[in-house]
């Protein structure tokens, strides 16, 4: 026994140094902080001097852009990787620029998760290749998650706008008024699932981002930065607004219980037991890919206010096109961003039916007047372009969102499925947040 | 003699159950030989039970396979929907994205041959080792393996990523092959298996008349093992075509995934602001993903029986 | 016994004796080495790096610093990982005996030659160990489901209310159930093989002897393959200990139930991947594997002393 472990350990200690040594190898300083302005001069010289941009990114209508792209700069070759989204995207992000190699040029990054990436130092600042001049071309909610005092991180891509989507078809059928409010929202759960107690209003089995959009429209604003100094706040009066009416739809068991994105959720969607859905305007796509059975049966609708006639929305996902640090060709990089994002590129990937952040085709009457016919011929990007003018400002995620994100369900997910309230479910989010933030180095306050 | 065999044989295998049990309660004189024995009604009602469980999901699997989208959320999960679509669910799954899917397949494949084919390999050379030779450090080598293999692997992600990075192995074929290699549960299966099955006279035999280790091993040993081979070979080919969380971090590149990562590329599709919603064709894909997998067991199915066959084991 | 090594070879003295006398060399390793070399770049290599970064703290703010042992003191008072740690050990207690006590009666019926079709027994009773856990999961997913799914339906049939398989108090044993059907085929077939390779002159014996089937397999069939039993035991343990596949893909479905530091490996993936918490979840990992080690060995040492 005594000579095995012996060995065991002599050998573990062994690779251990040969570990130590090629991490050590591994960490260069790189003190290339060039905020050197890049002549548009600059940028057309690399176009025709060409070269390969590697992207990865999951927004479909990218590949459109790609070929168009390459089809105008004919030596750029875009190497567009699309297969993978959401966490595990960001797990090979994080992992190749731990690793300081095969990082992407162009990554497409969610706007709760860039602030995380432009703090450790992931992301190249666009202002010095002139994204700073582009501020008025984009609406003040996804400029403003890009954007960090004079910095900019990333051209915002798509945006979410929220909106109600409702059934009208099981409305029609109950004769049930399409809420306005969030207190005629919960009358109108309370009679459907009267009516017929296998609809419910909607579905919610606990969800970080449609939660923190709810804060943001009541006017919550939980999360405060400051460079390194957070502060997280579940307990102010927007944060009771929600909690008081979201409160009375758990209590009441008003709200399936079926989790979003799931096989069961697509068939809620498609059969009329989930009545209405509250999310981002990028949602038209969704409904025809997924739920083609129930073409024509819904609607859109302004999200329901807190008061009456008030206005304010908020936004509900949307991502941005950043530039590594750790990236190559960074004026190509650039130029395709710029292209997709600010360009030529926007009009085809809104053909293709995404939802754009760029006041321009935002006010296009041609956008406006679109006829969505998964919605009965409805012109709904009219009702989507005023929620995106009306995005109440000034709301910021933190700069750990991913992972608060991530244990949100191990927190606030027990007032789901237990007697616990939405509120303690809440503050226990919070110290899980402050908790975590301490163990990173912020300065966290209450 | 008879009562000789019968106590020491199963003793020598279990010293602690003593001795003294074995010849006494031998007194039952039923004469079902274990060779010829009369079938079981009611054996084989209890085994289909069993049976049952592990083939409904199957057949959901199945009859899901046959529906188009939209029968796949209009219809009960438990029976087919009035649209048969199967065919046109193949035919999608092997073009959709330009044939990808035919891609993967292939990458599948070349795991399989490579990491299954080299993990089976590498096995049965540890495994002969240990079973019929001394060396220096014999010992530590599989209380290490186990020790190791104790350690999550989640947590070992990262850090095998990092080594790989700087090796440049990451979003090569070689970054999936490498760790499949390694089969710890096949090095001790071959060590059991050459431990019963090659006797260690016929070694000597082969010795003496000259042969060396390595004409040894290929024309004594190497026969003998064929049906822990082929056991060995199905575990490997198996854990390698389902191989999913190491792939999944070390491949980005979409052209060099295997069948499971491509499988869940599609599927997460739908959960994707945006995306194209194909559960038809994840669900297609999960059943002609299994098809080869059945077809290769039928296949050493064969060989092992054959190698049954081959003297040292019973019938 | 200081080391691991299948009963079986221990416990035949003569064969050993003839390598020993003969063999103590090097030769071995000239076969053995090759499967060393691939195991010390993908798992020890590794291992040892984690200790490493074991040792170190690395902060989104203020960077990397060493911090000695502080990571392992820290996930000793850890109750997120003693709880995840309790909740697989009762899976332990419960899910490994059924399946391998299924997987056996199962082996010893197909090797008793008393079933019928005993060729198609055993390619659909393996067979779920061929289908990849993403696509295990997808099928229970939708068998659990009390909605669209089976559980749904035999509600909706019989009138009844079946409890919710993804419910907190019950979706440990559903993913129990899940494990469980991937893996009876997978221990079914190592018996089998097992008692395949049996000496018929065992039978033989035991024939003349007039014992019944009953008597052949509590004192040839288990005695034999007992090596066998206490590897895939302990192989179960550490499946059980490291549990992970099945409840992350499950948890799309029951996020609530399934927190992310539902087990020890959940929690070092969420701890690594969610929250960049390298260091701490390389010690957690390794603190893990301890244990599991410990267990392991315990159980090596059980099953070598106790007759099955």
């Amino acid at each position: 026994m005594r000579r095995t472990t012996g060995r065991l350990v002599r050998g573990i200690t062994l690779l251990s140094v040969l570990a130590l040594g090629a991490t050590a190898c591994g960490s260069s300083d790189d003190s290339s902080d060039d905020s050197k302005p890049v002549s548009a001069g600059d940028i057309t010289a690399a176009l025709e001097k060409g070269g390969t941009v590697n992207v990865w990114a999951w927004e479909p209508t990218l590949k459109s852009v790609a070929a168009n792209f390459e089809k105008k700069y004919p030596k750029v070759k875009i190497n567009l990787v699309a297969e993978r989204s959401g966490d595990k995207h960001y797990t090979a992000l994080s992992n190749a620029i731990a690793a300081k190699k095969g990082v992407p040029d162009v990554a497409q990054v969610e706007y709760f998760a860039l602030s995380q990436y432009s703090l450790t130092k992931g992301l190249s600042d666009l202002a010095p290749y002139g994204a700073d001049k582009l501020k008025a071309q984009y609406t003040p909610g996804p400029w403003n998650a890009v954007s960090d005092g004079d910095k900019v991180y990333g051209l915002p891509m798509d945006s979410g706008p929220m909106a109600m989507f409702y059934n009208k078809k099981i409305f029609d059928k109950y004769k049930i008024a399409v809420p306005t409010t969030w207190d005629e929202y919960v009358t109108a759960a309370e009679k459907l699932h009267k009516a017929d107690p296998k609809v419910y209003i909607a579905n919610d089995a606990g969800d970080a981002g449609f939660t923190t959009s709810m804060l943001w429209q009541a006017g919550s604003r939980p999360y405060k930065v400051d460079g390194t100094k957070v502060s997280v706040n579940f307990e102010d009066a927007g944060a009771k607004k929600y909690t008081d009416t979201w409160q009375k739809l758990l209590d009441k068991k008003l709200v399936s219980p079926i989790n979003g994105w799931t096989d069961d959720w697509y068939k809620g969607l498609g059969d009329g037991t989930i009545a209405t859905l509250t999310t981002g305007a990028w949602m038209p796509a969704n409904f025809v890919s997924g739920v083609p059975q129930a073409s024509g049966d819904w609607r859109a609708a302004p999200m329901p206010a807190w008061t009456k006639g008030d206005k304010a929305s908020a936004e509900n996902g949307g991502s941005s096109l950043a530039l590594p640090e750790l990236g190559k060709n960074k004026e190509l990089a650039y130029a395709f961003v710029e292209y997709a994002n600010s360009g030529d590129g926007v009009q085809t990937r809104v053909d293709e039916g995404a939802f754009p952040a760029t006041v321009k085709q935002l006010q296009d009457p041609a956008f406006l007047s679109k006829k969505f016919d998964y919605f009965g011929g409805q012109e709904a990007n009219s009702i989507f372009a005023d929620s995106a003018a009306n995005v109440a400002s000034d709301w910021s995620y933190l700069p750990f969102q991913q992972y608060a994100n991530s244990i949100f369900n191990d927190t606030v997910g027990k007032a789901y499925v237990s007697s616990e309230k939405l509120t303690a479910g809440l503050k226990s989010w919070q110290d899980a947040s402050i908790k975590y933030g301490n163990e990173q180095g912020f300065t966290v306050e209450q | 003699m008879s009562s000789s065999v019968t106590t020491t044989s199963p003793d020598a295998a279990a010293p602690a159950t003593g001795g003294s049990k074995g010849a006494a309660r031998l007194r039952t004189r039923k004469q079902h030989t274990p060779g010829r024995p009369k079938r079981s009604i009611l054996l084989t009602a209890l085994t289909s039970l069993v049976l049952i469980y592990t083939v409904v999901p199957l057949i959901w699997l199945v009859i899901s396979a046959t529906k188009t989208q939209t029968g796949l959320a209009n219809s009960s999960g438990v029976w087919f929907s009035s649209d048969f679509a199967l065919w046109q669910n193949i035919h999608d799954t092997f073009t959709y994205h330009d044939g990808i899917f035919v891609r993967w397949l292939l990458n599948t494949l070349l795991y399989v041959v490579l990491g299954a084919g080299g993990a089976t390999l590498l096995a049965i050379l540890g495994g002969y080792a240990l079973a019929k030779f001394t060396f220096p450090g014999k010992r530590a080598v599989f209380a290490v393996v186990i020790g190791a293999v104790a350690v999550p692997g989640t947590a070992l992600a990262v850090p095998t990523f990092l080594m790989f990075s700087k090796m440049g192995l990451t979003d090569t074929p070689w970054a999936v092959i490498i760790p499949s290699l390694v089969s710890p549960f096949g090095l001790y299966l071959m060590w059991v298996f050459a431990t019963e099955a090659i006797p260690t006279e016929l070694m000597e035999a082969a010795r003496i008349d000259g042969a060396g280790e390595i004409r040894t091993f290929f024309q004594v040993a190497l026969p003998l093992l064929a049906p822990g081979t082929v056991t060995v070979l199905l575990f490997t080919t198996v854990a390698t075509w389902n191989n999913y969380f190491l792939p999944l971090i070390m491949l980005k590149d979409p052209n060099w995934y295997p069948l499971t990562l491509g499988l869940d590329a599609w599927n997460s599709q739908a959960q994707t602001i945006g995306g194209d919603v194909v559960t038809n064709l994840v669900i297609t894909g999960s059943l002609l993903t299994i098809i080869p997998l059945i077809a290769a067991f039928l296949l050493l199915q064969k060989y092992w029986q054959s190698g049954l066959a081959a003297g040292s084991v019973k019938e | 016994m200081t080391t691991l090594e299948p009963p079986v070879a221990a416990e035949r003295a003569p064969a050993r004796a003839v390598a020993k006398r003969d063999h103590r060399s090097w030769t071995g390793w000239g076969f053995i080495g090759p499967f060393v070399a691939v195991f010390a770049l993908v798992f020890l290599a590794p291992i040892g790096y984690s200790i490493y970064l074991s040792l170190f703290r690395d902060q989104l703010i203020g960077g990397n610093s060493f911090v000695g042992l502080d990571n392992y003191t820290q996930a000793l008072k850890d109750d997120q990982f003693w709880d995840s740690l309790t909740r697989v050990s009762l899976f332990l207690a419960i899910q490994v005996p059924i399946m391998l006590g299924i997987a056996l009666l199962i082996a010893l019926a197909l090797d008793s030659g008393r079933l019928y079709g005993k060729d198609f027994f055993r390619i659909a009773i393996f067979l779920p160990y061929a289908v990849p856990a993403v696509v295990a999961t997808l099928m229970w997913g939708f068998m659990y489901g009390t909605k669209y799914g089976l559980v749904g339906d035999i509600n909706s049939a019989f009138g009844v209310t079946l409890p919710d398989p993804l419910s907190s108090d019950l979706v440990l044993a559903s993913i129990g159930n899940i494990v469980t059907w991937e893996f009876i085929g997978y221990n079914m077939l190592i018996f089998y093989s097992a008692l395949r390779v049996i000496p018929l002159s065992l039978y033989e014996a035991a024939e003349i002897d007039g014992a019944g089937q009953f008597r052949v397999v509590t004192a040839i069939k288990l005695p034999a393959i007992r090596g066998a039993l206490v590897i895939a035991t302990i192989f179960s343990i550490i499946g059980s200990f490291q549990l992970f596949n099945e409840p992350a893909i499950l948890r799309p479905l029951a996020r609530n139930a399934i927190t992310t530091d539902f087990t020890p490996n959940f929690y070092t993936y969420s701890l690594s991947f969610n929250g960049q918490q390298h260091n701490y979840s390389a010690a957690v990992a390794i603190i893990m594997g301890l244990i599991t080690m410990v267990i392991a060995y315990v159980v090596q040492l059980r099953g070598m002393r106790k007759g099955a």
